[in-house]
Protein backbone atom coordinates (compact mmCIF):
# COMPACT_ATOMS: atom_id res chain seq x y z
CA UNK A 1 0.00 0.00 0.00
CA UNK A 2 1.43 3.56 -1.00
CA UNK A 3 0.92 6.59 1.13
CA UNK A 4 -2.09 7.81 -1.32
CA UNK A 5 -3.74 4.25 -0.43
CA UNK A 6 -3.32 4.59 3.39
CA UNK A 7 -3.94 8.57 3.58
CA UNK A 8 -7.82 7.93 1.93
CA UNK A 9 -8.26 4.76 3.71
CA UNK A 10 -7.33 7.07 7.11
CA UNK A 11 -9.54 9.99 5.72
CA UNK A 12 -12.85 7.06 5.14
CA UNK A 13 -12.47 5.56 8.78
CA UNK A 14 -12.16 9.14 10.21
CA UNK A 15 -14.92 10.47 8.65
CA UNK A 16 -17.08 7.45 9.46
CA UNK A 17 -16.36 8.02 13.20
CA UNK A 18 -16.49 11.11 13.08
CA UNK A 19 -20.24 11.14 11.96
CA UNK A 20 -21.05 8.11 14.37
CA UNK A 21 -20.16 9.93 17.44
CA UNK A 22 -21.68 13.17 16.18
CA UNK A 23 -25.29 11.82 15.71
CA UNK A 24 -25.06 9.13 18.76
CA UNK A 25 -24.59 11.56 21.65
CA UNK A 26 -26.83 14.56 19.93
CA UNK A 27 -29.42 11.58 19.57
CA UNK A 28 -29.41 10.86 23.03
CA UNK A 29 -29.89 14.78 24.20
CA UNK A 30 -32.63 15.82 21.62
CA UNK A 31 -34.57 12.47 23.01
CA UNK A 32 -33.87 13.87 26.69
CA UNK A 33 -35.08 17.14 25.68
CA UNK A 34 -37.99 16.08 23.86
CA UNK A 35 -38.43 13.45 26.64
CA UNK A 36 -38.18 16.37 29.29
CA UNK A 37 -40.84 18.59 27.08
CA UNK A 38 -43.19 16.12 27.31
CA UNK A 39 -43.17 15.62 30.78
CA UNK A 40 -43.91 19.47 30.84
CA UNK A 41 -46.66 19.53 28.17
CA UNK A 42 -48.59 16.96 30.28
CA UNK A 43 -47.94 18.58 32.89
CA UNK A 44 -48.90 22.27 32.23
CA UNK A 45 -50.87 22.24 28.57
CA UNK A 46 -51.42 25.93 28.39
CA UNK A 47 -48.15 26.62 28.50
CA UNK A 48 -47.28 23.86 25.61
CA UNK A 49 -47.06 27.18 22.58
CA UNK A 50 -43.95 28.28 24.90
CA UNK A 51 -42.56 25.23 25.50
CA UNK A 52 -42.67 23.83 22.12
CA UNK A 53 -41.49 26.93 20.65
CA UNK A 54 -38.12 26.72 23.14
CA UNK A 55 -37.84 23.13 22.53
CA UNK A 56 -37.83 24.12 19.33
CA UNK A 57 -34.70 26.33 19.40
CA UNK A 58 -33.16 24.00 21.91
CA UNK A 59 -33.53 21.24 19.08
CA UNK A 60 -32.06 23.03 16.61
CA UNK A 61 -29.24 24.29 18.87
CA UNK A 62 -28.52 20.35 19.51
CA UNK A 63 -28.78 19.70 16.09
CA UNK A 64 -26.01 21.72 14.72
CA UNK A 65 -23.77 20.00 16.86
CA UNK A 66 -24.54 16.92 14.22
CA UNK A 67 -24.55 19.24 11.66
CA UNK A 68 -20.86 20.54 12.19
CA UNK A 69 -19.83 16.91 12.48
CA UNK A 70 -20.99 16.21 9.50
CA UNK A 71 -19.60 19.47 7.75
CA UNK A 72 -15.97 18.74 8.81
CA UNK A 73 -16.45 14.76 7.64
CA UNK A 74 -17.29 16.07 4.18
CA UNK A 75 -14.12 18.93 4.30
CA UNK A 76 -12.67 16.01 4.76
CA UNK A 77 -13.77 14.20 2.78
CA UNK A 78 -14.30 16.04 -0.63
CA UNK A 79 -12.19 19.38 0.31
CA UNK A 80 -9.46 17.64 2.67
CA UNK A 81 -6.35 21.12 2.74
CA UNK A 82 -3.96 17.90 3.16
CA UNK A 83 -4.55 16.12 0.29
CA UNK A 84 -2.26 17.59 -2.18
CA UNK A 85 1.03 16.19 0.33
CA UNK A 86 -0.74 12.90 -0.63
CA UNK A 87 -1.00 12.77 -4.54
CA UNK A 88 0.03 10.32 -6.55
CA UNK B 1 -21.08 14.04 -6.13
CA UNK B 2 -18.42 16.64 -5.23
CA UNK B 3 -20.27 19.20 -7.93
CA UNK B 4 -23.58 18.85 -5.68
CA UNK B 5 -22.51 18.20 -2.37
CA UNK B 6 -20.03 21.20 -1.62
CA UNK B 7 -19.37 23.53 -3.79
CA UNK B 8 -21.86 25.63 -6.41
CA UNK B 9 -21.95 25.13 -10.49
CA UNK B 10 -21.68 27.28 -12.82
CA UNK B 11 -25.23 27.86 -14.62
CA UNK B 12 -23.74 30.38 -17.54
CA UNK B 13 -22.06 33.16 -18.62
CA UNK B 14 -22.42 36.44 -19.22
CA UNK B 15 -19.37 37.86 -20.78
CA UNK B 16 -16.72 37.46 -18.40
CA UNK B 17 -18.71 36.86 -14.98
CA UNK B 18 -19.83 33.20 -14.34
CA UNK B 19 -23.31 33.09 -13.10
CA UNK B 20 -23.56 30.51 -10.17
CA UNK B 21 -26.68 28.39 -10.03
CA UNK B 22 -26.83 30.11 -6.29
CA UNK B 23 -27.11 33.79 -7.73
CA UNK B 24 -29.78 32.68 -10.46
CA UNK B 25 -31.97 30.47 -7.63
CA UNK B 26 -31.82 33.20 -5.30
CA UNK B 27 -33.13 35.49 -8.49
CA UNK B 28 -35.48 32.95 -8.88
CA UNK B 29 -36.51 32.99 -4.93
CA UNK B 30 -36.66 36.53 -4.95
CA UNK B 31 -39.16 37.19 -8.03
CA UNK B 32 -41.74 34.69 -6.29
CA UNK B 33 -41.77 36.23 -3.11
CA UNK B 34 -42.20 39.82 -4.66
CA UNK B 35 -44.65 38.53 -7.34
CA UNK B 36 -46.59 36.61 -4.09
CA UNK B 37 -46.12 39.78 -2.27
CA UNK B 38 -48.29 42.42 -5.49
CA UNK B 39 -50.50 39.55 -5.57
CA UNK B 40 -51.64 39.85 -1.98
CA UNK B 41 -51.01 44.00 -1.98
CA UNK B 42 -53.71 44.41 -4.88
CA UNK B 43 -55.86 41.87 -4.18
CA UNK B 44 -56.43 43.29 -0.82
CA UNK B 45 -60.38 42.67 -0.07
CA UNK B 46 -62.57 43.12 3.13
CA UNK B 47 -63.83 39.69 1.67
CA UNK B 48 -60.33 37.95 2.20
CA UNK B 49 -59.13 35.63 -0.60
CA UNK B 50 -56.79 32.45 0.18
CA UNK B 51 -53.70 34.12 -0.26
CA UNK B 52 -54.32 37.06 2.21
CA UNK B 53 -55.65 34.89 4.98
CA UNK B 54 -52.14 33.08 4.50
CA UNK B 55 -50.25 35.99 4.52
CA UNK B 56 -51.83 37.30 7.20
CA UNK B 57 -51.61 34.38 9.58
CA UNK B 58 -47.67 34.09 9.00
CA UNK B 59 -46.99 37.75 9.61
CA UNK B 60 -49.26 37.31 13.04
CA UNK B 61 -47.51 34.08 13.97
CA UNK B 62 -44.47 35.35 14.14
CA UNK B 63 -45.62 38.92 15.08
CA UNK B 64 -47.06 36.89 18.37
CA UNK B 65 -43.84 34.90 18.20
CA UNK B 66 -42.13 38.40 18.86
CA UNK B 67 -44.60 40.08 21.20
CA UNK B 68 -43.34 37.14 23.36
CA UNK B 69 -40.13 37.38 23.37
CA UNK B 70 -39.35 41.58 23.08
CA UNK B 71 -42.56 42.21 25.79
CA UNK B 72 -43.18 45.53 23.51
CA UNK B 73 -44.66 46.22 20.07
CA UNK B 74 -43.08 43.98 17.34
CA UNK B 75 -43.83 46.21 14.35
CA UNK B 76 -39.94 47.46 13.92
CA UNK B 77 -38.54 43.84 14.04
CA UNK B 78 -41.39 42.34 11.36
CA UNK B 79 -39.84 43.00 7.97
CA UNK B 80 -36.67 41.72 8.75
CA UNK B 81 -37.57 38.56 10.68
CA UNK B 82 -40.68 37.81 7.87
CA UNK B 83 -38.58 38.49 4.88
CA UNK B 84 -35.68 35.99 6.73
CA UNK B 85 -38.48 33.35 7.41
CA UNK B 86 -40.60 33.89 3.98
CA UNK B 87 -37.13 33.94 2.02
CA UNK B 88 -35.19 31.12 3.79
CA UNK B 89 -38.42 28.61 3.29
CA UNK B 90 -39.06 29.26 0.11
CA UNK B 91 -35.13 28.93 -0.58
CA UNK B 92 -35.36 25.49 0.89
CA UNK B 93 -38.83 24.19 -1.10
CA UNK B 94 -37.42 25.73 -4.54
CA UNK B 95 -34.36 22.85 -4.58
CA UNK B 96 -36.86 20.29 -4.56
CA UNK B 97 -38.44 21.60 -8.04
CA UNK B 98 -37.04 19.39 -10.92
CA UNK B 99 -33.64 20.61 -12.16
CA UNK B 100 -32.99 23.66 -9.58
CA UNK B 101 -31.20 23.02 -6.49
CA UNK B 102 -31.95 25.28 -3.25
CA UNK B 103 -29.67 28.05 -2.96
CA UNK B 104 -29.56 27.56 0.75
CA UNK B 105 -27.51 24.54 0.19
CA UNK B 106 -24.58 26.83 -1.10
CA UNK B 107 -22.76 28.00 2.24
CA UNK B 108 -22.54 31.77 0.89
CA UNK B 109 -26.07 32.25 0.73
CA UNK B 110 -25.94 30.99 4.22
CA UNK B 111 -23.47 33.25 5.49
CA UNK B 112 -24.88 36.24 3.69
CA UNK B 113 -28.25 35.88 5.48
CA UNK B 114 -26.17 35.48 8.61
CA UNK B 115 -24.05 38.09 8.54
CA UNK B 116 -27.45 40.03 7.79
CA UNK B 117 -28.86 38.84 11.44
CA UNK B 118 -24.94 39.82 12.77
CA UNK B 119 -24.95 43.48 11.22
CA UNK B 120 -28.94 43.71 12.30
CA UNK B 121 -28.08 43.13 15.99
CA UNK B 122 -26.09 46.00 17.14
CA UNK B 123 -28.52 48.03 14.30
CA UNK B 124 -31.86 47.23 16.18
CA UNK B 125 -29.42 47.49 20.00
CA UNK B 126 -27.98 51.35 19.40
CA UNK B 127 -31.82 52.30 17.98
CA UNK B 128 -33.49 50.72 20.94
CA UNK B 129 -30.93 51.74 23.76
CA UNK B 130 -28.51 54.15 22.56
CA UNK B 131 -24.46 53.81 21.45
CA UNK B 132 -23.67 53.85 25.55
CA UNK B 133 -26.86 51.11 26.38
CA UNK B 134 -26.26 49.39 24.17
CA UNK B 135 -21.94 48.93 24.03
CA UNK B 136 -22.69 48.83 28.24
CA UNK B 137 -24.48 45.29 27.93
CA UNK B 138 -20.68 43.84 26.97
CA UNK B 139 -19.60 45.01 30.46
CA UNK B 140 -22.15 43.89 32.15
CA UNK B 141 -22.46 42.00 34.92
CA UNK B 142 -18.30 42.05 34.87
CA UNK B 143 -15.88 43.43 32.53
CA UNK B 144 -13.86 39.92 32.77
CA UNK B 145 -16.47 38.43 30.26
CA UNK B 146 -15.85 40.88 27.27
CA UNK B 147 -13.75 38.11 25.53
CA UNK B 148 -16.36 35.72 25.62
CA UNK B 149 -19.46 38.50 24.51
CA UNK B 150 -17.17 39.08 22.18
CA UNK B 151 -16.61 35.50 21.20
CA UNK B 152 -20.06 34.97 21.03
CA UNK B 153 -21.17 37.31 18.92
CA UNK B 154 -19.09 35.68 16.24
CA UNK B 155 -19.92 31.87 17.20
CA UNK B 156 -23.60 32.22 17.03
CA UNK B 157 -23.67 33.93 13.12
CA UNK B 158 -21.30 30.96 12.40
CA UNK B 159 -23.58 28.45 13.95
CA UNK B 160 -26.68 30.25 12.04
CA UNK B 161 -24.96 30.04 8.91
CA UNK B 162 -23.89 26.25 9.09
CA UNK B 163 -26.89 25.26 10.92
CA UNK B 164 -28.47 26.61 8.16
CA UNK B 165 -26.09 24.99 4.98
CA UNK B 166 -25.53 21.73 6.52
CA UNK B 167 -28.69 21.00 7.52
CA UNK B 168 -30.01 21.84 3.48
CA UNK B 169 -26.78 20.43 2.06
CA UNK B 170 -26.93 17.58 3.45
CA UNK B 171 -30.73 17.29 2.61
CA UNK B 172 -29.73 17.18 -0.83
CA UNK B 173 -26.76 14.65 -0.37
CA UNK B 174 -28.73 12.38 0.62
CA UNK B 175 -31.54 12.38 -1.94
CA UNK B 176 -28.83 12.80 -4.45
CA UNK B 177 -26.88 9.66 -3.21
CA UNK B 178 -30.50 7.85 -3.05
CA UNK B 179 -31.33 8.55 -6.57
CA UNK B 180 -27.99 7.76 -7.71
CA UNK B 181 -27.78 4.10 -5.97
CA UNK B 182 -31.37 3.31 -5.39
CA UNK B 183 -33.78 4.80 -8.53
CA UNK B 184 -36.36 6.99 -9.33
CA UNK B 185 -38.96 7.09 -6.62
CA UNK B 186 -37.49 5.83 -3.99
CA UNK B 187 -36.18 9.32 -2.79
CA UNK B 188 -39.69 10.86 -2.34
CA UNK B 189 -40.39 10.03 1.20
CA UNK B 190 -37.24 11.96 2.19
CA UNK B 191 -38.12 14.67 -0.18
CA UNK B 192 -41.50 14.69 1.86
CA UNK B 193 -39.05 15.14 5.08
CA UNK B 194 -36.88 17.81 3.63
CA UNK B 195 -41.05 19.98 2.54
CA UNK B 196 -40.62 19.49 6.90
CA UNK B 197 -37.02 20.46 7.88
CA UNK B 198 -36.61 23.09 5.20
CA UNK B 199 -39.33 25.11 6.91
CA UNK B 200 -38.74 24.11 10.14
CA UNK B 201 -35.03 25.26 9.32
CA UNK B 202 -36.63 29.19 8.32
CA UNK B 203 -38.81 28.89 11.58
CA UNK B 204 -35.83 28.39 13.29
CA UNK B 205 -33.59 30.63 11.91
CA UNK B 206 -36.25 33.59 11.91
CA UNK B 207 -36.86 32.54 15.88
CA UNK B 208 -33.22 32.46 16.69
CA UNK B 209 -32.83 36.09 15.33
CA UNK B 210 -36.17 37.25 16.96
CA UNK B 211 -33.80 36.00 20.47
CA UNK B 212 -30.75 37.48 19.02
CA UNK B 213 -32.67 40.47 18.51
CA UNK B 214 -34.76 40.76 21.92
CA UNK B 215 -31.64 39.91 24.05
CA UNK B 216 -29.58 43.12 22.38
CA UNK B 217 -32.92 45.60 22.33
CA UNK B 218 -34.24 44.79 25.83
CA UNK B 219 -33.00 47.10 28.57
CA UNK B 220 -31.91 45.63 31.51
CA UNK B 221 -35.01 45.23 34.02
CA UNK B 222 -33.09 44.98 37.01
Amino acid sequence: MDTHTIFALVVMGTAALVVAAGTIVPGLSQGKAINTAMDAIARQPDASDRISRTLFVGLAMIESLAIYCLVIALILLFANPFSHMFER
Amino acid sequence: MEERGLFPQVLFRLGPVEVAGTVAYSLVVSAVLIGFALLVRYGLRRRMSGWQVAAEFLIDHLEGVMRDMFASDPRPYTPLVVTLALFIGTANLIGLAPGMRAPTADFSTAAALAAVVFLAVPFYGIRARGLRGYFRHYLEPTPLLLPLEVITEFSRTLALAIRLFGNVMSEELVIAVLLSIAGLLVPVPLMMLAVLTGLVQAYIFAVLTVVYLSAAVRAHQH
